[in-house]
């Protein structure tokens, strides 16, 4: 009967039912798509850290993100680390910011990767045309096929000059987005020093690869005793830093957040008003609930369980707007990712939000006097 | 008359409001109620019969005083032991009914018995047969929307006695009513007490109940003033009125 009651409540006044729900779905979706943009730009972010082989990282003091890691690094840094115990690979990586001149004029910015692939460190990954093979050819680079416009170029063979040199577009990735808007261009070492005309000692990363049974922390302690200007950061770390850098330092990651939590503030005081002012016009029945001996906590199940219903058909309709939009952008700059875990996590949300909404409606009926049955 | 009173309340003294406004609506009421029996408690407005009803039906709290329900004192009980004592023991009609417009009249029965935890089929059986009993076998599934007043006031009378109470409370059951209305829920009050064995008390201060009474109570000003008994094994005419008009209009 706890059911029967809070449903008839609740659909026994559809207005106030279309307010709350809108509430409730208006509030879900600007999570969702808050939230989705925030795991988006993290996915983003540390798309090529999460793909590189390396248990640690040895960066130039103060490498802010993978993007700004600078070309400090050198062979002498790369020969102390191999000397050092437990130590497999030392596998050097080129990471800069580069101009890019388009074949038509004008330019744009792109970020230069080098790495060989036959090293094991990192290569371009989801390859939709062309090989490692065609990108090792003269001038070869590949970038994602979602950046013609962006990159002023018509597909596969279209020919632009990084820095100092020419290139020819020899391989096309799918989704590798860049969170900074500057395309990631992957290339061999030799070639993105060459470009950025950078000798050919210099590094932005060393990736140190253990040898099997090697104690991470142990080598990294190591490392750092015989490094005197690098640092040493395992591959959290590191990712840490790059989000740190890219989503607080320029406040994307606190207006995503924030756009997140004014949804949960916006969708709370909806439900709640809406809750403590269904409770207001049935305190009469509550009165008489209590009259009859019901004990306060079968009035507040009522109360809840109104609430939990709610929150379910409202979590329906805004999830199905929110799946509609995360759709709609996955085309774009940045593309909302939803995963299962975020819609488990809004479902959990909705409830809690919706729980904490009940709570002034469960004070009001608190204070009812049984006594108001006869007065009426 | 040696049955065991059900309810017992010694010396009740109420005070109402605060300050200048501050009234003394009982003033040292006692009242002993009994199986079987449907007593009226009968006085003008403002007499206090409200506030005597809402103190025995463990509603309010009195000033001072004790009350004895089923064997057990209210003295010290929290809001939530009381209530525990009213599903148990109490069943309550109410002026204007008090239906939830929500609730079928099978479901506003049942949830009176949800409340103590009856749920299922047994409780939906019992809701059927109680409101069988009250004439209502083909109106069950009605709203109160679309039940006449009188029907109203018995889906109230299935709702009070479902839970089996020994004690009944019906605060002006018939003042909303039309004449024959009023005497058919007065009728059925009276088959309560008197079949059932439970004690009825009906707040009123409409003559016409007079006639269905075991016996009566006269309440003015906060205090009892006076009290009838009908004598024993004699019938109220106004059942066997109501019989007649019944079969007039069958
Ligand atoms: N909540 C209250 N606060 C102050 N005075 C009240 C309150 N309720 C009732 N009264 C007063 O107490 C007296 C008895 O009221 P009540 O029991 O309702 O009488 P009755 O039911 O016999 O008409 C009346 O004078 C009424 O005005
Ligand atoms: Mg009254």
């Amino acid at each position: 009967m706890i059911f029967t009651l809070a449903f008839r409540n609740l659909f026994h006044d559809r207005i106030r039912l279309a307010v709350t729900l809108i509430g409730i779905l208006f509030s879900i979706v600007l999570v969702a798509v808050q939230l989705g943009l925030y795991f988006g730009a993290s996915r983003m972010i540390t798309a090529n850290i999460d793909r590189a082989k390396g248990d640690l990282w040895i960066t130039a003091f103060g490498a802010k993100s993978y993007e700004d890691g600078g070309m400090l690094l050198t062979q002498r840094e790369r020969h102390q680390a191999l000397a050092t115990p437990g130590v497999d690979r030392v596998i050097p990586l080129v990471v800069s910011f580069a101009e890019w001149r388009k074949p038509g004029g004008g330019s744009s910015r792109v970020v230069v990767v080098g790495a060989d692939a036959e090293d094991g460190g990192l290569e371009p990954w989801n390859l939709v045309s062309g090989t490692w093979e065609n990108v090792k050819a003269p001038e070869g680079i590949a970038i994602d096929q979602s950046y013609f416009g962006e990159l002023g170029i018509d597909g596969l063979g279209a020919t632009a000059q990084i820095g100092q040199g020419r290139v020819r577009v020899r391989a096309l990735t799918n989704g590798i987005r860049s969170f900074t808007q500057s395309p990631y261009a992957f290339m061999p070492l030799s070639r993105a020093r060459s470009l950025l005309g950078a000798d050919s000692e210099r590094a932005t990363f060393y990736l140190v690869q253990l040898a099997p049974g090697a104690d991470a922390g142990a080598v990294r302690q190591a490392l750092l005793q015989r490094l005197e200007s690098a640092e040493v950061l395992t591959k959290a770390e590191f990712r840490d830093r790059s989000l740190k850098q890219w989503l607080f330092r320029t406040g994307a990651g606190i207006a995503l957040i924030g756009g997140a939590l004014l949804g949960i503030l916006v969708g709370t005081v909806i439900v709640a008003q809406t809750l403590y002012s269904s409770t207001k016009d049935h305190l009469n029945e509550f009165a008489t609930l209590r009259a009859l001996g019901s004990s306060s906590s079968y009035i507040h199940k009522v109360i809840l369980t109104q609430a939990g219903l709610s929150a379910v058909i409202g979590y329906m309709l805004g999830m199905a707007i929110a799946i509609l939009i995360v759709a709609a952008s996955q085309g774009s700059a940045l593309p909302i990712v939803m995963t299962p875990q975020l819609a488990f996590g809004l479902f959990a949300l909705t409830l809690s939000m919706c729980a904490i909404s009940a709570l002034s409606a469960i004070v009001k009926v608190t204070k009812i006097d049984p006594a108001t049955v006869f007065s009426r | 008359m040696t049955s065991t009173p059900v309810l017992i309340a010694r010396n009740i003294v109420k005070e109402l409001g605060e300050g200048a406004a501050k009234i003394v609506a009982l003033k040292g009421v006692d009242i002993t109620l009994v199986p079987g029996e449907l007593t009226l408690l009968m006085g003008p407005s403002g007499s206090g019969k409200t506030t005597l009803l809402s103190i025995l039906g463990c509603i309010l709290s009195p000033t001072s005083g004790t009350i004895e329900v089923a064997g057990t004192s209210t003295t010290g009980l929290g809001p939530e032991e009381l209530a525990e004592l009213r599903r148990r023991h109490l069943g309550f009609i109410f002026q204007s009914y008090n239906l939830f417009p929500t609730l079928s009249a099978l479901e506003n029965v049942r949830i009176a018995l949800d409340v103590r935890g009856d749920s299922g089929y047994p409780a939906a059986a019992r809701a059927e047969e109680v409101l069988r009993e009250v004439g209502l076998a083909n109106r069950m599934r009605n709203y109160p929307g679309n039940l006449s007043g009188g029907e109203q006031q018995r889906v109230a009378v299935a709702r009070a006695i479902a839970t089996s109470p020994s004690i009944v409370l019906a605060d002006e059951p018939t003042a909303a009513l039309d004449s024959e209305n009023g005497h058919a829920v007065m009728a059925l009050l009276s088959r309560i007490a008197r079949e059932q064995n439970r004690s009825v008390l009906a707040v009123t201060h409409d003559p016409r109940t007079l006639g269905y009474a075991d016996r009566v109570i006269k309440i003015e000003d906060g205090l009892i003033v006076g009290e009838d008994r009908r004598p024993q094994g004699l019938d109220a005419p106004e059942i066997t009125d109501l019989t007649k008009r019944r079969k007039a209009h069958a």
